[in-house]
């Protein structure tokens, strides 16, 4: 170790593998899979494995990725719903790997909800 | 990078209560169930909370669930894991609320608590020297190193108002100064790390959950002396602590972090580990230094001090793990960080290791100033079984005793000592009415007969005759005159001993004698042993008209002491009993076992 921006370097890298354990709960933006049998038969787990590599890849901060049981719309799994406080919550149905990344990097990086993949624009 | 996170404590004692089987367990299911690569399983440190172990938290929900066995891991990983359902069941049942779960640092236990010694226990994976270092580790190093010159390190030491954590409470920045000032080709840092307060395992954890935080805080005490190596003097029963801290010096040194030109500064610091026996002696300063260059652990008098002549007769720093697990912190966020916690002349927080008749047996930090009412009924959640508070012991057996009227007693280095206990290094066992206050300090006496190096006389001779005297009162033998013969003993051990061990061993007899002294002299007058505990006055009687003649104390009766009576109470269908009280081994099997509580003594 010969200097500060050394220690530094490993410490960022260190910390957004831990990102997770900072998240106490409420504050932040919660990213939930639906991963009952229904979920999983359609593909949720390779959605899920997107969501957390894109996430770690573009060190989003302040988002945790968890998994639920049935909602009650097989036909249109997996579903990924996007919690964030103060707004309403955006259900994204019939996911995959690709639409995931797209979500993470449209929705959780810019802000902006990927209208298409909505339970809105889906079921139209 | 991993969705969940499953923090598993594995502190001394949740390991104890299975939860290395536990991290077993985990790795199995979660890989049945192809998660391995979603879900990273974390050994940590001691959340502590011991009295509900083996712990875990999971991450992201930041769920605590306690008491979990083995058999209870599919479950967790099927749907917690897996499906995302939180398993109510087992939650700490503190953070269970009607809509949400409420998070750890919000329930009773943790809400009154500052965490700076312990700051990463049960948070970061001990282990792994990136987890440190994620968590602002060797940063207050590289601003030493870096940034600051020795003086003002030590200035800064100085100015946070730290002192001792080992219960001398002796200003730790003037003593690096006084090392400092000293010229020598070699100067040493030592930490003190041979607990040996029965009751006390702060400074375990420490090494336990984040042993990286003392390789960093020696390396700056390092720096700030002048020296260029340090030891480590950690007791072998502590073979957990031992193995990590030994991981986490190798990594250092692998990082770069220990050894030659560390941050590019031309400082040089490298750090071993010393193994003791036991002995509660070395942990006096003096001893434990000799005991360190390979010589029989004895204390030897002061002056010189270490600072001037101490390890192989080179000045040398020394301080306890709890001290040093607060450097680094204060070096990184200043004096001010430190000092603004705390009385006013008790800055920052101290570990205390709550134990006895309390319900959470367990690790707490606060700040000085709290009160002891608040650490007993606020984050122990009180005494088991509804009994009454009677005493607190601090300082183990060097300390004394705080009984109730001093419940409200903020708690610093110097209202102790004015109340004639002491800080010590931080056990605080709780006493309720069932405790007899002699029978404690015949029990802090002989650990220190015990302990006694035998060096000197009035700690070789001196705590045996005071014990002599002890076990004389407690067997109903004791006069008046023995009370004053044993005060007189206390104060000459305390005044002629050579090191701390001796000065100090009487305390508990003092401090019990001047708070309890009626408990004193019921065992010498009336014979009589007011909390039922010594065994010599107490005899057991059952109340014939209360028997309702069941007679499973007879059954249970190890020496047939219990037989059936010819009385039948009125009201009653069966024959009562009666206790031979020359059979009698006193044993209290059958009040254990009397259902209509018909049984005294």
């Amino acid at each position: 170790m010969k200097s500060l921006e050394e220690l530094l370097a490993i410490k960022e890298k260190a910390q957004a593998q831990l990102a997770a354990r900072d998240s106490d709960g409420n504050d932040g933006i919660r990213v939930v899979v639906g991963m009952a049998t229904c979920g999983i038969a359609a593909g949720a787990r390779p959605v899920l494995k997107s969501l957390v590599d894109e996430i770690a890849k573009r060190n989003v901060q302040h988002v945790s990725v968890t998994q639920t049981g049935c909602i009650g719309m097989c036909q249109y799994e997996p579903i990924v719903e996007v919690f964030e406080p103060g707004k309403e919550k955006v259900t994204y149905v019939q996911m995959t790997a690709e639409k995931a990344a797209k979500v993470v990097s449209e929705h959780l990086v810019n802000g902006k909800p990927v209208v298409e993949y909505t339970v809105g624009a889906v079921t139209k | 990078m991993y969705r969940a996170h499953v923090l598993v404590c594995g502190g001394t004692g949740c390991t104890s209560s299975h939860s290395g089987e536990l991290i077993d367990a985990l790795n199995e299911n979660i890989k049945l169930k192809g998660l391995e690569e979603e879900v990273q399983v974390v050994r940590t440190g001691c959340f502590g909370l011991c009295a509900l172990g083996p712990i875990m938290i999971v991450y992201p929900e930041g769920c605590f669930y306690s008491e979990v066995k083995v058999e209870d891991i599919p479950e967790i990983v099927e749907e917690h894991l897996l499906k995302g359902r939180i398993v109510k069941r087992l939650l700490y049942s503190e953070t269970v609320t009607e809509e949400a779960v409420k998070p750890l640092n919000e329930t009773n236990f943790y809400k009154k608590q500052h965490r700076v010694a312990l700051r990463n226990c049960g948070v970061i994976n001990p282990e792994n020297i990136e987890e440190y270092i994620a968590y602002d580790g060797y940063r207050g190093l590289a601003k030493a190193l870096t940034e600051m010159t020795p003086d003002e390190v030590i200035q800064t030491v100085i100015d946070s108002g730290l002192r001792g954590r080992g219960g001398g409470g002796f200003p730790t920045g003037k003593k690096w100064s006084f090392t400092a000032a000293n010229k020598a080709d070699q100067k040493y840092v030592v930490c003190n790390a041979d607990e040996g307060d029965p009751g006390a395992f702060m400074d375990r954890s420490v090494l336990e959950g984040d042993p990286h935080c003392l390789v960093e805080a020696m390396t700056i005490c390092g720096y700030a002396t002048g020296a260029t190596e340090g030891y480590v003097y950690v007791r072998a029963e502590y073979p957990i602590a031992v193995e990590r801290l030994q991981k986490a010096i190798d990594d250092a040194r692998e990082y770069g972090l220990l050894g030659k030109n560390i941050f590019n500064s031309g400082f040089d610091f490298d750090l071993f580990i010393r193994l003791g026996a036991g002995a509660f002696v070395c942990g006096e300063e003096t001893a434990l230094m000799t005991s360190i260059e390979g010589n029989r652990g004895e204390p030897r008098p002061r002056p010189p001090y270490p600072a001037v002549k101490g390890l192989f007769g080179k000045p040398t720093t020394e301080n306890n793990v709890e001290t040093f697990a607060n450097i680094p912190q204060i070096i990184l966020h200043g004096a001010e960080f430190f000092n603004s916690m705390g009385t006013e002349t008790s800055k920052g927080t101290k570990v205390f290791a709550l134990g006895g008749k309390i319900n959470n047996t367990g690790l707490v930090e606060v700040p000085m100033g709290t009160t002891l009412r608040e650490i007993v009924e606020d984050i122990g959640g009180g005494i088991p079984n509804g009994k009454k508070f009677k005493a607190a012991q601090t300082g183990g057996p060097s300390g004394g005793c705080l009984p109730a009227d001093l419940l409200d007693i903020k708690i610093d280095y110097d209202n102790l000592v004015a109340k004639g206990a002491m800080m010590g290094s931080g056990g605080l066992i709780v006493m309720d009415e069932d405790d007899c206050m002699v029978d404690i300090a015949k029990f802090f006496l002989e650990f220190t007969v015990d302990e006694s190096c035998g060096k000197c006389t009035p700690c070789r001779v001196g705590t045996r005759r005071l014990l002599e005297i002890l076990e004389k009162i407690t067997s109903g033998k004791g006069t008046m005159e023995d009370l004053d013969r044993m005060e007189k003993l206390c104060n000459y051990i305390k005044e002629n001993s050579l090191c701390g061990l001796g000065q100090t061993a009487p305390n508990p007899v003092l401090s019990t004698y001047q708070r309890f002294k009626d408990e004193y002299i019921a065992h010498v007058v009336d014979k009589k042993c007011p909390a039922g505990v010594c065994k010599d006055l107490v005899s057991f009687s059952i109340d014939k008209d209360k028997c309702i003649g069941c007679g499973i104390c007879a059954k249970n009766c190890p020496v047939e002491a219990i037989t059936r009576t010819d009385y039948i109470a009125p009201g009653h269908k069966l024959a009562s009993f009666t206790i031979d009280t020359d059979k009698c081994v006193k044993c209290g099997v059958c009040i254990g076992n009397c259902k209509p509580k018909a049984i005294n003594k």
